[in-house]
């Protein structure tokens, strides 16, 4: 399970201290960011594209129980067995009984938020069942026993060396092997021999066609297919949000996942499931884990368009700087600060502050959910719902009434620079974080309102 | 035209000089400015951190002082952002909607109310434009580097006026600086480090000054530049804008 | 009452006022220099194309370029006198030794440079995907410009199974560094027939 013991500033705090690694990661991810700028660039009708996915999407939450019903019959029609899970324990309990009841005892799993933010495989492990994540960075973060710090990039802030170790530790590889050729390999060989193996497999699922039943799910290493194409049960587990009207909406959505992501036109394999192989049985499993309940928040509902592309990540220069893993929540950066909250907002409530309000998330999301307002929205709302520390409800109580009233701030401003005081930035003392690393600007003669008083008001330039 | 200035919290304390090139500068382009003096903050510091309810007094004080005004101008974009979408009445929802419509930050009000065209400004140095995001991506003072869509920037148009100015070019021109309210206590590791970069930026493209619309960001990136005792200056574009070196 | 009518209720209860559906017709793409186009992006992707007459220099091609002494596959017909014809019966699992296949798709995409390739081209679904290196061949007519085009073309499409496949398996996860093969096919090789 997620332990949570320190907030995102002491989490990235931590992160921050190698300046060298989070150079690199910084660098890393604003390179992904230039490519899909590049690759957004050469589709003129680009966003023409993103509002159209937008209002694709809005129609989807606003007919998503039709559209549930819609899916599911033509789910049942091409064969395919429907759960419904409300949560995330009753999600696990699902797969356990389909695995159970054909005496199985080892899964393969392709990349899949929903299963990371359910525990499947700690859950699983407890029942005696072996799960191996098949993605390469999914795979190397379950062999160092930590959750996935990028939705697209699980391993992103490993460097070759620590995943070389890592590699040496629990697979055998020999010590100081650290090239990244030599290492996907060694674990294709080693994960083959999984996919031939295994006779269950699970994936995700990106795109839910109500019209067809059909389900879409995207890859690049094609994991996800080598799993399933081999086992004689496969499962998908879909959040609910995941559905869209029509397949031709495909055209519209698949052109902006994989340009948005990594700037690749496409990803290389997207697979349509529709019925299952002769001889194969299929399963999808429709959960719920707070979707409906972010449906029911009019100013948080635009979430739950979100395609999982991670580009407000690589442009979040908090989340590059930080790290994923600082987030302490299985979606991470910008998304996952508004998304957290609706889960647990006590938990969460660090989130939506872990942001300067900048605004690029929004502007590189591809079905353009605004994601810095509902951060504002999200601060907002864990202050009136009681989460905010003590001693920042009277700070701030005790500034509203000084900046209310003109006399009083023209007082303390004169007596002490009450701005000096009270602002939280500017707080003159030396124990105010603004110090540790920067200084303050030198405190003028007069403030402007005093030379004003002195320079302007004789020559009457404020008589209207 | 009456133009009234808006003179935000910590610019009155600590940037005078900022305010007073504000203040100068309309009145060279012939305009009739009026300083309120009981005006104090805008409210964003509150409502950026989760407390936009206990702004409405700020608000209340706000339209006291500038409901009267033909215009409402500011050397700082993020307040003047704060404003135009959360100035709110209780009890006259009208006027807080009038006057939101008639605030602007100092340079937006050149280029699309005064349509200024020429200044008569020098300022011989090489100068970085640290794009605010507020004022970029709130107020679209610029396009913005994540759109696909056609390139502007009225900083830039106003800079290319100033007489024997240099701008530089910046390997990522509209990155946050780390800044954001209470963010940079809060958050004061991120927030360093993000200026950091800012700053080196700017001084690995040659930077002599770096200037922009909001005086917080620069606050902060001159905060680390004087710790680094850099001898790269931050100076608000008003002061270069009223230049007459 | 169930999990699945307690869900439904509650998404009912809300789910926000109707929206409409944006018409999406606009978004077609030019068949200007389509093939030049597909060559690029499929290139670009990492993946190799020859531009064909005839299965006799596909057949040349391939054994210039692949190992002929491992098991090499094909669904083609029009291969069926060079290659063993992949048996749509066997047990998936024993195509774990296939070097290269060689597969026809329905239709490319010039801004992509993917491939569809519903499961009856694939003859197993497997079979793109456990092999060592891909080759589909394309006819030149068959090229599309974008996916609005594809899927119009697709339509509903009478398959249990089908994907785009757009390059060789690849995967970036260590370091951001690029290696192909990640557990799919180490190289994609498309035929453009004409």
């Amino acid at each position: 399970m997620e332990t949570k013991t320190k907030d995102h500033a002491a989490l990235a705090e931590a992160f921050i201290r190698d300046e060298e690694h989070v150079n690199w990661h910084d660098g890393a991810l604003w390179w992904i960011r230039q490519k899909r700028d590049i690759a957004s660039k050469q589709i003129p009708e680009w966003e023409a594209l993103r509002e159209t996915a937008s209002r694709i999407k809005s129609n989807v939450l606003s007919n998503l129980h039709d559209y549930l019903l819609q899916f599911e019959a033509n789910l049942i029609k091409n064969g395919i067995t429907v759960h419904w899970a409300s949560d995330a324990e009753e999600h696990n309990r699902i797969v356990y009984s389909i695995l159970k009841a054909r005496e199985i005892n080892q899964m393969i799993k392709s990349k899949s938020m929903l299963t990371e933010e359910c525990h499947l495989n700690e859950y699983l492990a407890e029942r005696g069942i072996d799960v191996i994540n098949s993605d390469l960075g999914e795979y190397i973060q379950q062999l160092d026993n930590e959750p996935p710090s990028h939705i697209v990039l699980p391993c992103i802030h490993k460097r070759k060396e620590e995943i070389g170790e890592i590699f040496h530790e629990h697979l055998g590889t020999e010590k100081g092997v650290s090239d990244p050729t030599t290492l996907t390999r060694f674990a294709r060989r080693h994960l083959r021999n999984a996919f031939i193996t295994r006779r269950a497999a699970l994936t995700g699922v990106n795109f839910a066609v109500a019209e067809t039943g059909e389900y879409v799910v995207c890859t690049n290493e094609g994991n996800a297919d080598m799993g399933a194409h081999l086992s004689d049960v496969q499962i998908a587990s879909m959040g609910l949000e995941k559905i869209i009207p029509q397949k031709k909406h495909l055209g519209i959505f698949l052109r902006l996942l994989a340009r948005s992501a990594t700037g690749q036109p496409i990803t290389i394999y997207s697979s349509h499931f529709k019925k299952p192989r002769a001889g194969q049985e299929m399963h999808l499993i429709l959960v719920d884990l707070g979707r409906t309940r972010q449906l029911g928040r009019p100013e948080f509902r635009e979430s739950l368009k979100c395609i999982k592309c991670g580009a407000c990540m690589n442009t979040c220069p908090v989340y590059r700087k930080s790290g994923g893993l600082s987030y302490h929540n299985t979606i991470s950066g910008p998304i996952g600060a508004i998304l957290a909250p609706n889960l647990d907002m006590k938990r969460h409530a660090d989130l939506p502050f872990a942001s300067t309000l900048c605004g690029s998330c929004s502007n590189v999301c591809p079905v353009k959910i605004n994601i810095h307002d509902q951060l504002y929205q999200w601060r907002q709302v864990i202050v009136k719902e009681g989460f905010a520390a003590n001693t920042k409800v009277l700070g701030m109580k005790a500034m509203a009434w000084t900046l209310s009233s003109p006399n009083s701030y023209t007082r303390m401003g004169r007596a002490g620079r009450w701005v000096l005081n009270n602002i939280p930035f500017a707080i003159n003392n030396k124990l105010n974080p603004w110090y540790k690393q920067r200084e303050m600007p030198d405190g003028p003669k007069e403030s402007f309102g005093e030379w004003y008083a002195k320079n302007q008001k004789e020559n009457g330039s404020d008589k209207k | 035209m009456t133009v009234g200035l808006f003179i935000p919290c910590y610019v009155n304390q600590f940037y005078p000089q900022a305010a007073i090139a504000t203040l100068q500068l309309l009145q060279k382009l012939g305009l009739h400015v009026v300083y309120p003096p009981r005006q104090t903050c805008c409210g964003q510091p509150m409502a950026n951190s989760g407390f936009e309810h206990l702004t409405q007094e700020c608000n209340d004080l706000f339209l006291e002082n500038f409901a009267s005004f033909d215009y409402i101008v500011a050397p700082s974009a993020s307040c003047v952002l704060h404003v135009k979408q959360h100035l709110h009445s209780t009890n006259d929802p009208a006027l807080a909607e009038r006057v939101r419509s008639k605030v602007y930050e100092l340079v937006e009000f050149l280029t699309d109310v005064l349509k200024i065209d020429h200044l008569k400004a020098r300022f011989p140095h090489k100068v970085g434009i640290h794009q605010s995001c507020h004022g970029l991506r709130g107020l679209y003072l610029a396009q913005m580097s994540e759109l696909n869509a056609r390139p502007f920037s009225k900083p830039v148009q106003l800079l290319n006026m100033v007489d024997g100015l240099e701008l530089i070019d910046l390997d990522r021109p509209d990155e946050c600086c780390g800044f954001g309210g209470t963010f940079c206590v809060a958050e004061e590791a991120v927030s360093v480090k993000m200026g950091r970069d800012r700053v080196t930026d700017h001084v690995k493209n040659g930077a002599e000054y770096i200037t922009s619309v909001d005086l917080s960001c620069l606050m902060h990136l001159e905060g680390i530049l004087h710790r680094n005792k850099s001898a790269v200056k931050a100076v608000h574009i008003a002061e270069i804008l009223n230049s007459t070196l | 009452m169930s999990t699945r009518e307690s869900i439904l209720a509650a998404v009912l209860k809300n789910q926000p006022p109707a929206s409409p559906l944006p018409d999406i017709s606009a978004f077609q793409g030019t068949d200007q220099d389509i093939v030049a186009r597909y060559r690029a992006v499929f290139t670009g992707i990492g993946g190799s194309v020859f531009e064909v007459e005839n299965f006799a220099e596909i057949n040349d091609r391939i054994r210039e370029n692949f190992d002929a002494t491992k098991r090499i596959l094909t669904t083609l017909p029009g291969l069926a006198g060079y290659f063993e014809q992949l048996s749509t019966t066997a047990d998936p699992r024993t195509f774990d030794d296939v070097e290269l296949a060689v597969i026809e798709a329905q239709l490319a995409v010039a801004e992509n440079g993917a491939v569809w390739l519903p499961e009856q081209r694939m003859g197993q679904r497997i079979i793109p995907y456990i092999c060592q290196h891909l080759a589909v061949v394309v006819p030149v007519a068959t090229i599309v410009p974008t996916l609005h085009e594809a899927y119009a073309q697709i339509g509903e499409g009478d398959y249990g199974f089908g994907a785009f496949i757009g390059g060789p398996s690849k995967t970036a996860d260590i370091e951001q560094a690029l290696v192909m093969g990640a557990h799919g096919p180490i190289t994609m090789t498309v035929f453009i027939l004409k």
